[in-house]
């Protein structure tokens, strides 16, 4: 099975998703990640899904518990470079990533990291997914 | 030479070039100069020959006509195409019985009266098949020409580094809405922006449907990583929006387009001071 | 009005790769059919919850995908079957939010919202058949 690579920038881990994610390697990139992130004590962690074509609620359920996960082990989770279909589509579907940070790019995802900008949160909603 | 062999298709092929010559004739005419004669004849030669190839079928669905109707589509969506109207589109077969008429008087041949009835049905058919293919291609134009002005109509403008503005004018359907926002949402990616004000002044009236399109904006320009402030609110929309049982949430609202562009200005890190040079 | 309806293809939905390799059909006809990005990614997005409802709570099925023609729209026709136990109560597993397992259970209420036509067929031991068509704007 392949595996997404996770790549280590100072204190952030970088993963780019090139590949059509299917649902067991989405599930390992949960794993690694966790596993990345205590042994190299990362602050962040940076998914860059740019290339990524859809995000069903599998993946969008992956990239949340993802988010989640981090922030029990002392790290931020920012997702750039979602592509406008995308988030019209995520929507659409219910899913609005509640809690998950975002930026437009990977070099504005660092920033934000960095603390040198606030970024955007979404407010985490009490049942954590569903806005209607 | 009996009668039963005299068919429509013998008697074109007889007088092919008389026939061509009438009918190019009569088809110019209708057209009045907006078709070259060379143009029409070879046209219509190609449609004589394709007709011919039918061997007297009074079908036009058979596949003998496959050619026949496929060069009459064609020219029957050039014609829709180009502006013509129904009547100056389908002449261009009609007139060919037209253009037999016109021989079998000058010639004052009786078996061709017969031969020309046959002809004439599937004429009759041929036009109106024009006419179908026509009005199809019409619709086809009118909605490119819809979207095409739907985009027109939607134009996302930047105000400064980092932020966009979207002001909206008229009656928004749902339809409408969601051209918009995908332009708003593609803009903000492609300008690389993280602000964006949708401006509503000129809009005349807010529904459910509408409004939930504009918080599902919200939402999707959130997931990109940009803020959207909803600006313009006339009182008459507010309080409708409170009555339909709207929820905007959490979403930043401001009276006008300039208490918008401020807040957005200060999100970005950026304020607007007095220099103490002007006049004010 | 012409309709008519192209051979369907059928597609095995047996491991987490075939959920992929559907999704990447559906996508190709819609480009095909020049539907634009977001009809695109909505129907590919439904494609990938209800093969995943195939392979996971029925056990593994097929995908029929087909190309549709109603008076010259073109539009795309898809259906899920499984021979697995079926969905017991269907008004619930049409609620936001109800999941048996796995995702968030968005599978079928998300589906359907992004879709012009759905329509379930199950019962408990019959297995589920489920049909999703979207029409090009």
């Amino acid at each position: 099975m392949d595996r997404v690579p996770i790549l280590r920038i100072g204190d952030v881990l970088l993963v780019s998703i090139q590949v059509d994610l299917q649902d067991d390697i989405a599930l390992a990139l949960q794993d690694d990640l966790s596993q990345r992130i205590v042994d190299t004590g990362a602050k962040g962690v940076l998914i860059d899904i740019s290339a990524l074509e859809i995000v069903d609620s599998f993946v969008g359920r992956m990239i949340s518990t993802t988010a989640a996960v981090s922030r029990v082990l002392d790290a931020e989770t920012v997702v750039v470079g979602m592509q406008p279909a995308v988030a019209i589509t995520l929507v659409e579907l219910g899913l609005t990533l509640s809690g998950v940070r975002t930026a437009l790019d990977v070099d504005r995802g660092l920033a934000i990291l960095a603390g040198r900008e606030s970024g955007v949160v979404a407010e985490a909603d009490d049942d954590d997914q569903l806005d209607d | 030479m009996s009668e039963e062999t005299y068919d429509w298709v013998r008697l074109l092929q007889e007088n092919r070039d008389d026939v061509l010559a009438r009918w190019t004739e009569i088809v110019r005419g209708s057209l009045a100069g907006r078709m070259s004669a060379t143009e029409s004849s070879h046209d219509l030669r190609e449609v004589l020959d394709a007709l011919l190839a039918g061997q007297g079928s009074t079908d036009v669905r058979s596949p003998s006509y496959d050619g026949l109707r496929s060069l009459l589509a064609e020219l029957s969506r050039t014609r829709a195409r180009q502006g013509f109207t129904p009547t100056e589109t389908a002449v261009s077969v009609f007139a060919l019985k037209e253009a037999v008429l016109g021989l079998l008087q000058a010639s004052g041949d009786l078996r061709g009266y017969r031969a020309f009835a046959d002809l004439s049905g599937l004429v009759d058919e041929l036009g109106l098949f024009m006419v179908e293919t026509y009005s199809a291609t019409r619709e086809t134009v009118i909605a490119e020409q819809a979207e095409s002005l739907l985009e027109l109509s939607t134009p996302v403008v930047k105000l400064w580094d980092g932020i966009v503005a979207l002001p909206l004018v008229g009656t928004l359907d749902s339809a409408r809405t969601q051209v918009v926002m995908e332009a708003l949402l593609q803009a903000l990616v492609d300008t690389g922006s993280e602000h964006a004000i949708i401006d509503i002044t000129g809009v005349a009236a807010v529904d459910t449907q509408v409004a939930q399109h504009l918080l599902k904006t919200v939402q999707a320009a959130r997931l990109l990583g940009a803020e959207c402030i909803i600006s313009g609110i006339r009182p008459q929309i507010a309080q409708t929006v409170v009555a339909l049982g709207i929820e905007f949430g959490d979403i930043q609202t401001k009276a006008n387009l300039s208490d918008a562009m401020l807040l957005a200005l200060r999100r970005s890190g950026l304020d607007v001071v007095k220099s103490g040079r002007g006049r004010g | 009005m012409t309709s008519s309806t192209t051979e369907p293809t059928t597609y095995a939905v047996a491991a987490d790769a075939d959920v992929v390799r559907v999704r990447q059909a559906v996508r190709d006809l819609a480009v095909q059919a020049k539907f634009s990005l977001v009809d695109q990614t909505k129907l590919v997005t439904a494609t990938s919850e209800l093969a995943r409802n195939t392979l996971v709570y029925g056990g593994g099925g097929e995908a029929l995908v087909a190309l549709l023609d109603k008076a010259g729209r073109p539009g795309i026709e898809i259906w899920f079957r499984d021979e697995g136990p079926g969905i017991p109560d269907l008004d619930l597993a049409l609620t936001d939010g109800w999941t048996s397992g796995g995702g968030m259970g968005l599978g079928l209420s998300g589906a359907k919202r992004l879709v012009d036509e759905f329509e379930v067929d199950t019962a408990p031991d019959r297995g589920t058949r489920v049909r999703i068509v979207k029409w090009r704007r």
